[in-house]
């Protein structure tokens, strides 16, 4: 039992980090770049809400605020690569790995100069309440984010295998020049993306805060999504998910049955472990070209 | 404007273009060496500082502005070679031979580090370096009986034949230490990029599959690139720990990995200059930071405002100025050689378009 619900609140954990990872995994399938900034887009997102829901600044109701939090962060997300992005296309991904980076450390600043540091917890509906199934106790949080997150990782892999929009996005990041070549306008592509990022990293925001309180520095999981990403293979949807999973389920279960400390590092330690085996991911995307 | 007539192959390659380059760097040597006499005691440390950053990001300088390779886990070096001087002196050996030891200690670990780290590039290798970096500050808890964990170490007192350098008692003596290793650092930098083996980390960057059709050893001449910068890199952290007199974990974080890395880019990717004019923003970007707020009247300190402003600076050069602080020098003087006949398009880069990286 102890077993299974140590399972449960890891797969909990798991999605969180797979929502950020998918939000990484969707910018770099279309952009061919990483954002290393989705971490503190998931940070600002849930600010965004709790700015509108809670009712010591806003306190518009819960599903109602909602579609305001997805306008304005896929909104963010455009103007982002607008006014910022938008200057170094084309040119090597280190430059946008630096960009990005940067990105985050004023994204944390400035929330921690507009919401405070002080960690603050987001009066969402889904906090509260409890699930029993027999001895198992779930909280909703939970159950919400499990079924929010397989649901949304199901919609976009379809979106990007079957519809248009999302096959002109693969397109923009196998090949720039040929994709311009086929009338698909890569700039507006690339917009388009980063707004749907910020829509993702708007979700596990909400569905992070849902689960305990935000700061600023809540951003840093984005490096246990990171790790997430890698393992499923950078570019996988589906793999994102599932590394999300993996590493949510091994933090709980080393810090249960290894020794201490042992919980922080075995994240990382099996990314690299991954990196060393499988050097692009368990749902490899990477191909020889034919020639 | 001075025209070189050059009338051997040495002139190519050559240390300095000519008697004037020469006569300008050992003008700027003099106005180092006289620097103890010149300015108080306060800013002598801040100079130290700016050549220990310096030290740290010529290390970085070789992978990723030389040979193309970003790091984000050379905070991890940094450790190494901090720990292991540190712990070299416990054991007993003279500082003058625990530092270099520590140098090669910690170059031969990053080259060991580098043969799996080879398969990656990229995106990969940035993550994995930073995955590393994070392993770092949770194994120096874990390790707790060699390196006293979150406790700590405190540096042991330095002795250079039979000369006790400390901080406090003799500011000069450490300043003259900082600024022999990074000279030392410097010289070897720049006679590298002058040998073959810098010429292929070149070659490596520019275009990994034309270095192959070279003739370039890739999987080589990157391990060896990553050994020799992690090294210098060591050898910068192994200053810093021992200036900062106490370190812990909390010292050697991913974030000034981060920072060195930033550093680098403002400075002036893939120039030894860049990487002493980074050092220079970042060692005194804190005080200007604090002159200014003093200025508006504000006593509270703001959290994060160093590294937000830092975010804001970076972000502004890579949009407006990709080649750094030095690219902009470089700009300035061609337009002053050539006036009146520089062109506003002489630096403007090549249009280019990206492909995907998961098609090989």
């Amino acid at each position: 039992m102890e077993v299974l619900q140590l399972l449960i609140s890891g797969m909990a954990n798991g999605c969180v980090y797979g929502l950020v990872a998918l939000g990484f995994v969707l910018i770099y399938k279309a952009t061919e770049a990483v954002n290393f900034a989705q971490g503190d887009f998931m940070m600002l997102g849930a600010f965004v809400t709790l700015g509108l829901v809670n009712p010591e600044f806003m306190g518009i109701p819960f599903w109602f605020a909602l579609p305001l939090v997805f306008v304005i962060m896929g909104a963010f997300g455009y103007l982002l690569d607008l006014v910022v992005l938008r200057a170094v296309f084309g040119q090597n991904q280190v430059a946008v790995i630096i960009l990005t980076i940067a990105l985050g450390f004023i994204l944390r600043f400035s929330a921690g100069l507009i919401w405070g540091h002080e960690p603050m917890s987001l009066h969402s509906p889904l906090a509260l309440g409890d699930v029993r199934l027999g001895d198992l106790v779930l909280g909703m949080a939970d159950v919400a984010i499990i079924i929010t997150t397989f649901l949304l990782t199901l919609a976009l892999w379809q979106f990007f295998q079957r519809t248009k929009i999302g096959l002109a996005m693969q397109a923009a990041s196998q090949n720039q020049m040929a994709a311009y070549y086929m009338g698909i306008p890569v700039k507006r592509v690339h917009g388009m993306v980063w707004a749907l990022a910020g829509i993702v990293a708007a979700v596990a925001g909400i569905l992070y805060a849902s689960k305990g309180a935000i700061d600023p520095n809540a951003g840093f999981i984005g490096i246990k999504a990171f790790a997430a990403a890698v393992i499923g293979g950078f570019g996988s949807l589906p793999g994102a998910l599932l590394g999300g999973l993996i590493v949510g389920i091994i933090e709980p279960f080393a810090a249960r049955y290894l020794p201490a400390g042992w919980s922080q590092i075995a994240p990382y330690a099996l990314l690299i472990a991954v990196l060393l085996f499988r050097p692009h991911g368990l749902f490899a995307q990477v191909r020889v070209k034919k020639v | 404007m001075r025209i070189h007539f050059k009338t051997s192959y040495d002139d190519d390659i050559r240390l300095f273009e000519d008697g004037w380059k020469l006569s300008l760097y050992a003008a700027l040597l003099a106005l180092m060496v006289a620097l103890p006499w010149l300015i108080d005691d306060f800013y002598l440390g801040e100079a130290t500082n700016v050549l220990i950053w310096a030290t740290c990001g010529l290390g970085l300088m070789l992978l990723t502005g030389q040979t193309g390779q970003a790091s984000l886990g050379h905070s991890a070096f940094m450790a190494l070679g901090c720990y292991s001087t540190v712990l070299l002196m416990e054991a007993g050996v003279p500082f003058i031979v625990a530092f270099p030891l520590a140098g090669i200690i910690t170059g031969i670990v990053g080259g060991l580090i580098a043969i799996p780290a080879l398969k990656l590039h990229g995106v990969y290798l940035a993550i994995a370096t930073l995955a590393l970096a994070i392993l770092t500050d949770d194994l120096i808890v874990m390790l707790e009986p060699w390196t006293g964990g979150v406790g700590g170490k405190f540096a042991p007192p330095i002795t250079v034949f039979g000369l006790e350098v400390n901080r406090w008692s003799n500011p000069a003596a450490w300043y003259y230490m900082a600024l022999i290793v990074v000279l030392v650092v410097t010289l070897f930098y720049r006679n590298l990029l002058r040998a073959p083996m810098g010429r292929a980390f070149a070659a490596v960057r520019d275009s990994e599959i034309s270095a192959q059709a070279m003739g370039v050893n890739l999987a080589r001449t990157k391990t060896i690139a990553f050994g020799m910068s992690a090294g210098i890199t060591g050898l910068g952290g192994a200053l810093m720990g021992l200036f900062a007199e106490v370190f812990n974990n909390e010292t050697f974080t991913f974030i000034l990995s981060i920072q060195l890395l930033m550093m680098i880019v403002v400075g002036g990717l893939g120039f030894i200059h860049g990487a002493f004019l980074g050092a220079i923003v970042i060692s005194f970007l804190p005080q200007a930071l604090s002159i200014i707020t003093d200025g508006i009247g504000s006593n509270v300190a703001i959290p994060g405002l160093e590294i937000g402003v830092f975010g804001v600076i970076m972000i502004l050069f890579i949009l407006f100025e990709p080649m750094g602080l030095y690219g902009r020098w470089l700009k300035i003087r061609t337009f002053f050689q050539l006036f009146p006949f520089a062109r506003k398009d002489m630096f403007r880069r090549q249009k280019s378009y990206l492909k995907t990286e998961r098609l090989r």
